[in-house]
């Protein structure tokens, strides 16, 4: 089954973002070599006035992937709501990832923020993406409120430690079984990628993970392998973990060295 | 017979281009739009740290063998340099940022707390860890911009104009005789269109309480800065980058990031004079590596982003090899004509 996000079907379950990068070309490079079909584009902090940061976006245009506009730092409703408005405007998109941070230095969702925004911008006919926690009750509300996309974090925003609590995302995937799920933040390394993908995730956002790299290009290649390799273990329905050693070889007609 | 020389520019590339055909007994004559050399150019704004080592943390390996190159270039040719290394800091809480820039970065001595306090007893006790990479140096670019000025003037070969714009179909070709070389930085984008701007914003505070002898860049996942220290107790705070070509006016966010930074760095920053509050455009290209374009006898010196004065005297020289020897580098030279 393929991935789609409100009713727009993609090939690849890796989304990129765009932030971080030794240079635009490193960026471009580094999505091609992940296959994204998405790429996250901050519109805070990149241009102080909507035109100003023409330059930028036609690099980004020019990479032909969907845009996802973020209202990456936003510290409250209104920032976000503004800067959503601001992002379709300017990339002529209803999507946007919605961020409203509630604290600066865990970068952690203000998630009494997140659903306010997230009504208003769905009422409005945005298709909203929200970055939220993993709290299945937030996670409730958020779809109330209109969206059809959830996007828990796997750990802080650029703090590499993978998937905190595997626990609450696999009951978030165990609750929410038809809702398309993102693991947005924390990545640090494939492996955590590929987690992510095993416990029957839609698709993993990241940014820092591959634009801090010291080869942001190869490391875009390592995640898309980890995101495909997750996700096709997923569905060849892997083996659960048992407590004692199974043999791998037939044992019948071998003599009972034990005995 | 000396070969005649046009330069289109007087920030940081004109002036070293300038400097680099007069040592090679050309003619030049010097064209700048600007009143003289002042804070309409963007290396005005620079923070002047040559520091080839810390930059190749995320710098292609080109920007460290030009960065070595116009290190020596400005031991000669600078007054105001100070040659004491620079020193990179974190707090403890960034430890993964400060080993991974270590791990990146060559040619610096590990500091703990006593040597750092002895290096730079203002703000050594305040950090558990720096890096001390003792080859770089700093200057003050307006002093060096308006010293190279200065020293230029002195040769007969050498003649200047300010205040004066080319028009378009001037540029559209080289002068009758001789060559062109172009480095109006961001003003050049009528001719190169892959060329854009990445906004900085910086500041110049002046404190009595506080004394660096080198520049301080200090780590932080949100908001790293550098403080380079300057004469009569000033100090260059920067610098934002962010992906904008509007160089009117600083933003407060970006003012608050930088001030909240240095009075991290030092609590005494929150008593300092705000003397200045600069906002400029860096040119960059995609790669954000510099260029040298050549377009029949026009050499465009651009793209030097972040790395002027850590670039332009290793490009001025590739320039004049070009135009005089034929010789092509082929890391920076680039005739692709659209």
């Amino acid at each position: 089954m393929s991935l789609s996000f409100y009713d727009v079907e993609l090939d690849s379950r890796l989304l990129l973002g765009t932030s971080l990068y030794p240079s635009p070309q490193i960026m471009l490079d580094a999505i091609a070599a992940s296959g994204s079909d998405i790429v996250t584009v901050s519109l805070r902090r990149e241009s102080s006035t909507e035109k100003s940061g023409q330059a930028f976006w036609s690099l980004i245009k020019s990479a032909n992937v969907r845009v996802l506009p973020n209202t990456a730092g936003c510290r409250g409703v209104k920032e976000a709501v503004n800067t959503a408005h601001m992002a379709r405007e300017l990339f002529g998109t209803p999507w946007i990832k919605l961020e409203v941070i509630g604290e600066d230095d865990t970068l952690q969702p203000d998630v009494f923020g997140l659903v306010e925004a997230a009504r208003i911008l769905s009422d409005d006919g945005f298709h909203v993406f929200p970055y939220t926690t993993d709290d299945l009750v937030v996670a409730d509300r958020l779809l109330n409120a209109g969206c059809r996309v959830l996007m828990p974090w796997g750990a802080p925003i650029g703090s590499g430690r993978g998937l905190n609590n595997p626990y609450a995302l696999s009951s978030m995937r165990a609750h929410f079984p038809d809702v398309p799920l993102v693991v947005d933040a924390g990545i640090g390394l494939p492996s955590h990628a590929a987690a992510a993908m095993e416990l029957g995730y839609d698709a993993v956002l990241l940014n820092t993970a591959v634009a801090r790299a010291g080869d942001p290009v190869a490391m875009a290649r390592a995640f898309a392998l980890a995101v495909e390799s997750g996700r096709t273990a997923w569905q060849a329905d892997p083996m659960m973990p048992r407590d004692m050693a199974a043999p791998s070889t037939p044992v019948l007609g071998t003599p009972f060295r034990d005995l | 017979m000396s070969t005649d020389i046009e330069i289109v520019g007087a920030g940081v590339a004109g002036l070293c281009a300038a400097q680099a055909f007069i040592e090679r007994g050309c003619r030049v004559h010097l064209i700048a739009a600007s009143h003289g050399i002042d804070d309409s150019c963007c290396s005005w704004w620079a923070g002047g740290m040559l520091a080839p080592w810390c930059e190749s943390e995320s710098a292609e390996p080109l920007i460290f063998r030009l960065g070595l190159e116009s290190l020596s270039y400005w031991q000669k040719h600078s007054q105001s340099i100070q040659q004491a290394g620079s020193l990179v800091v974190a707090l403890r809480r960034d430890r993964a940022d400060f080993d991974q820039f270590a791990r990146r970065t060559d040619s610096f001595a590990r500091l703990d707390r006593a040597q750092m306090e002895a290096m730079e007893p203002d703000i050594g006790h305040r950090f558990d860890m720096g890096l001390h990479y003792a080859e770089e140096a700093h200057l003050d670019p307006r002093k060096t911009l308006l010293g190279l000025l200065e020293s230029l003037r002195q040769n007969e070969l050498f003649s200047i104009e300010f205040d004066r714009q080319l028009s378009e179909a001037e540029l559209a070709s080289a002068p009758r005789t001789g060559w062109r070389i172009d480095c109006r930085g961001l003003a050049a984008r009528d001719s190169l269109k892959d060329l854009r701007g990445v906004k900085g914003e910086m500041l110049i505070l002046e404190s009595r309480e506080i004394s660096l002898q080198r520049p301080i860049r200090m780590l932080h996942p949100r908001h790293p800065i550098y403080i380079v220290p300057r004469e009569n107790h000033r100090f260059m705070v920067g610098a934002t980058m962010i992906e904008s070509d509007d160089r009117s006016l600083a933003s407060a966010r970006s003012v608050m990031e930088l001030l909240s930074s240095a009075y991290g760095l030092h609590t005494g920053f929150a008593e300092a004079a705000v003397i200045e509050i600069g906002t400029d455009v860096r040119p960059a290209f995609t790669d954000n590596l510099p260029r040298l374009r050549r377009r029949g006898r026009t050499v465009h010196i651009n793209g030097l982003y972040r790395h002027g004065f850590l670039c332009a005297p290793a490009m001025a020289q590739r320039a004049a090899s070009l135009v005089l020897d034929g010789r092509i580098d082929e890391d920076v030279v680039d005739e692709n004509t659209d």
